[in-house]
């Protein structure tokens, strides 16, 4: 009876002590004075995929004795972001210093009252000039707060099977192959001239990699500057439909999904010959067509349209951090030109500054399995090609996503143009309801 | 104390105890802890309960009536509006279709599989224990892995199974394209991984049933088929009813293998035009990738109530058949 009665006592201190342990304190929302410089201050990073900061961040301590940072990296770009929109939501738990891709910063600008203005509280040396025009106002909100320091950039250029060209008897040089690539019409031309001549072989992966470029360049995109939806408004939408499909109707599309798995057989069969192609890109090449395929892809400074961005991100301080100075700090020395070279050679991230746009380190690099091409220098070129950046309001990665790309797969699959086009305007329609 | 008097006093007269007028502390302490102990013992499970399980679905329901943006700082009341909605949402229904459509695809093959498989399973074998834990495999292999590998077998134009309609001279599926297809991919995608799973614990009852009525029926001169239809089956009913109602949970909260099967890795859309989104995808979407979450809490108190429901009507319908073996002339 005694033991039982223990028990009792042991059961209801045991519950006493998890509810005890499930109250939590509530943080004090106001801007926290910095710290002293000689104050010890925790600070986490969090980033997705490769940034490439394993060796920097270790650098950073060095140079600040005071300060203690824990980096905590996750593998995939999609569930981090859903970890961090739930986070920002729930008003705690993000870190100090918080990655946000490109694609997802129209979410995230639309809920820029829970960041901090990096432009006020960043350090002097990370004045707009560091980063390219275009990179640099696209983390602007509407009010004008910078609500992050960019990291890295896509800048789209083209890559091509020589060999593929040769069999159809096209240039293969890629200088000669430029006036292929100069517009999308010539571009979709060429394709059709490709179709005939192979009897049948796709041109490209599937259309909606181009219509996602395509629609990029144009001065508005889904979402107008008023922030409603503009897929029936904008003709430039409509065009660059047409044309892609159009494309497609003629045999043009490989149909096959980017980054599934029967595109990855893809890249080893060589069931496309053209394929868009951002920085980054050349390593999923690589890795995917194989070492067998060596040497038969090749990359050209050309671009349908001009020049385009496709990736790449930004450093934000969210609100919610105790250490809004002391981040912004860190954002700012991880994203200056010098880090940013490291981190290009650590993990191949194309810098979006200036400065490392001309560093000997990047202008020199070359890349064997494309031939020898000077990577380096080409991409430098293609991203200086960029426009100003199009304004994406709330909800456009998601229109892109789950509103265009599956249309697209949908006329892939057998659907009329039309019917398709009528699919992309509803499920738009649905998503910025 | 007790164990004092009784040996001053054998026989064992109570009259002792009623001498004592008021119940001493300790008394009273082993009264109540005889009454509340038991409560205390169970406890630990239903606070658990009521805390991850009773909590959160009251806390859905209450959710759902508002407009509940994530990341809103306050969530506008709306009632039933989210339900309205979900009532005229096309893409809705069509998710319900869809879930009931591979529900069906997969349980119905399943459960007559897995009876059958039992059987063979019972019957006498080289190494049973080597066979019984063989079909079992499946399921001890990764869900996730399962999904990917399959999503490859069926690829439309590099699939494994595609490939083999070719050698064979029949034409290859879009099996992510085709509605039906894309169906019976995902059921083909369920079954491997349960019906080893429901085959056991068919045997189990199986085995438990007494020998002497299967003796008997053979007597009488039934036959091998006669026996199972007769004998077998019907003793099965309680543990048909249970696999039946667990497979209905579990299929129409079918998630993963879906979510896998869509070319476009981590898609929730359930292909191109949503022909193979089920209700869980659809109400993952709405919560995590809209951030709807008012409507997303919506989606899953409907799909608890069609849940209930058809276990229900499961429950009614499998007992009526078990309850009147047919009795076949052949």
């Amino acid at each position: 009876m005694r033991t039982i009665r223990n028990g009792l006592v042991l059961a209801l201190g045991i519950t006493m002590t998890a509810l005890g342990a499930t109250a939590c304190g509530g943080g004090g929302d106001n801007t926290p004075p910095a710290a002293g410089p000689n104050e010890h201050v925790d600070l986490t990073l969090a980033t997705f995929t490769e940034f490439g900061y394993e060796a920097l961040i270790p650098e950073y301590e060095r140079l600040h004795p005071n300060i203690k940072i824990t980096h905590r990296k996750t593998g995939q770009g999609g569930p981090y972001h859903q970890d961090l929109i739930t986070k920002l939501a729930a008003g705690s738990g993000l870190a100090d210093v918080a990655a946000v891709e490109e694609g997802h910063l129209s979410d995230v600008l639309d809920k820029g009252s829970k960041f901090n203005d990096l432009s006020k509280i960043g350090p002097a040396d990370a004045s707009p000039d560091r980063w390219l025009g275009w990179k640099y106002d696209a983390a602007k909100t509407k009010d004008g707060k910078v609500i992050g320091y960019g990291t890295d950039i896509g800048p789209l250029a083209m890559c091509y099977r020589k060999d593929m060209f040769q069999a159809a008897g096209l240039p293969t040089d890629p200088e000669a192959v430029k006036p292929l690539f100069a517009t999308w019409d010539s571009y979709f031309a060429a394709g059709a001239d490709y179709v005939s001549k192979t009897k049948g072989k796709a041109w490209f992966d599937s259309a909606s990699q181009n219509f996602n470029a395509m629609v990029n360049q144009l001065p508005q995109g889904y979402i107008g500057s008023d922030d409603k939806l503009a897929v029936e408004s904008n003709q430039g939408i409509k065009d660059a439909w047409t044309k892609v499909t159009d494309a497609v109707a003629k045999g043009e599309s490989a149909k096959l999904t980017a980054f599934s798995n029967e595109w990855n057989t893809g890249f080893k069969q060589g069931a496309f010959a053209t394929k868009v192609c951002p920085a980054w890109m050349l390593g999923v090449i690589k890795e995917q067509a194989g070492p067998e395929n060596a040497g038969k892809w090749a990359v050209t400074a050309a671009f349908p349209g001009g020049g385009g961005n496709w990736g790449g991100s930004y450093l934000t301080v969210p609100t919610q951090s105790k250490h809004p100075k002391e981040a912004a700090e860190l954002a700012a020395w991880l994203t200056a030109p010098e880090q940013q070279i490291k981190a290009f050679q650590a993990k191949g991230t194309f810098p979006s500054q200036v400065k490392a746009l001309s560093d000997p380190a990047l202008l020199s690099q070359t890349d064997a399995y494309f031939g020898g091409a000077k990577v380096g220098e080409l991409f430098a070129e293609q991203a200086k090609k960029v426009q100003k950046p199009q304004y994406k309001g709330p909800g456009d990665g998601q229109i892109q996503e789950n509103a265009a790309s599956p249309a697209l797969q949908a006329v892939e699959q057998g659907k009329s143009a039309a019917d398709g086009w009528q699919q992309l305007v509803d499920s738009a329609k649905k998503i910025t309801r | 104390m007790t164990v004092i008097d009784k040996k001053i006093a054998p026989g064992g007269s109570k009259a002792g105890e009623r001498t004592s007028p008021r119940p001493t502390f300790r008394h009273k302490l082993s009264r109540w802890d005889v009454k509340v102990s038991p409560y205390l013992y169970v406890a630990p499970f239903f606070i658990v309960f009521g805390v991850v399980g009773l909590f959160p679905l009251l806390y859905t329901a209450y959710v759902s009536l508002f407009k509940w943006k994530a990341g809103s700082d306050d969530p506008d009341f709306i009632g039933f509006d989210n339900y309205k909605e979900l009532v005229g949402d096309g893409q809705f229904w069509n998710a319900l279709t869809n879930t009931v459509s591979i529900f069906l695809l997969s349980s119905v093959p399943q459960i007559i599989m897995a009876i059958m498989l039992a059987a063979l399973l019972g019957s006498r074998l080289r190494g049973a224990t080597g066979w019984r834990v063989g079909i079992l495999l499946p399921y001890a292999a990764s869900l996730v892995a399962i999904g990917i590998i399959f999503a490859n077998l069926f690829g439309p134009k590099y699939g494994l199974i595609n490939g083999v309609l070719q050698t064979i001279g029949l034409d290859p599926v879009d099996w992510q394209a085709s509605r039906f297809g894309s169906h019976v991919a995902i059921a083909i995608m369920v079954n491997w991984r349960w019906t080893g799973y429901n085959a056991l614990i068919v045997l189990a009852a199986m085995q438990a049933i007494p020998k002497e009525l299967h003796e008997a029926a053979l007597i009488d001169g039934a036959g091998t088929w006669r026996r199972f239809w007769n004998v077998t089956l019907p003793l099965l009913k309680p543990t048909l009813i249970f696999v039946i109602i667990t497979s209905t949970i579990g299929g129409l909260q079918i998630f993963t293998e879906p979510k896998l099967f869509d070319a476009l890795p981590g898609s929730n859309n359930g292909g191109s035009t949503n022909q193979f989104q089920t209700v869980t995808l659809y109400l993952y979407q709405s919560a995590f990738e809209n951030y709807n979450l008012g409507y997303a809490s919506a989606i899953a108190w409907v799909l608890f109530v069609i849940i209930v429901l058809i276990a229900l009507v499961n429950f009614f319908l499998t007992s009526r058949l078990a309850h009147t073996p047919a009795v076949k002339k052949k």
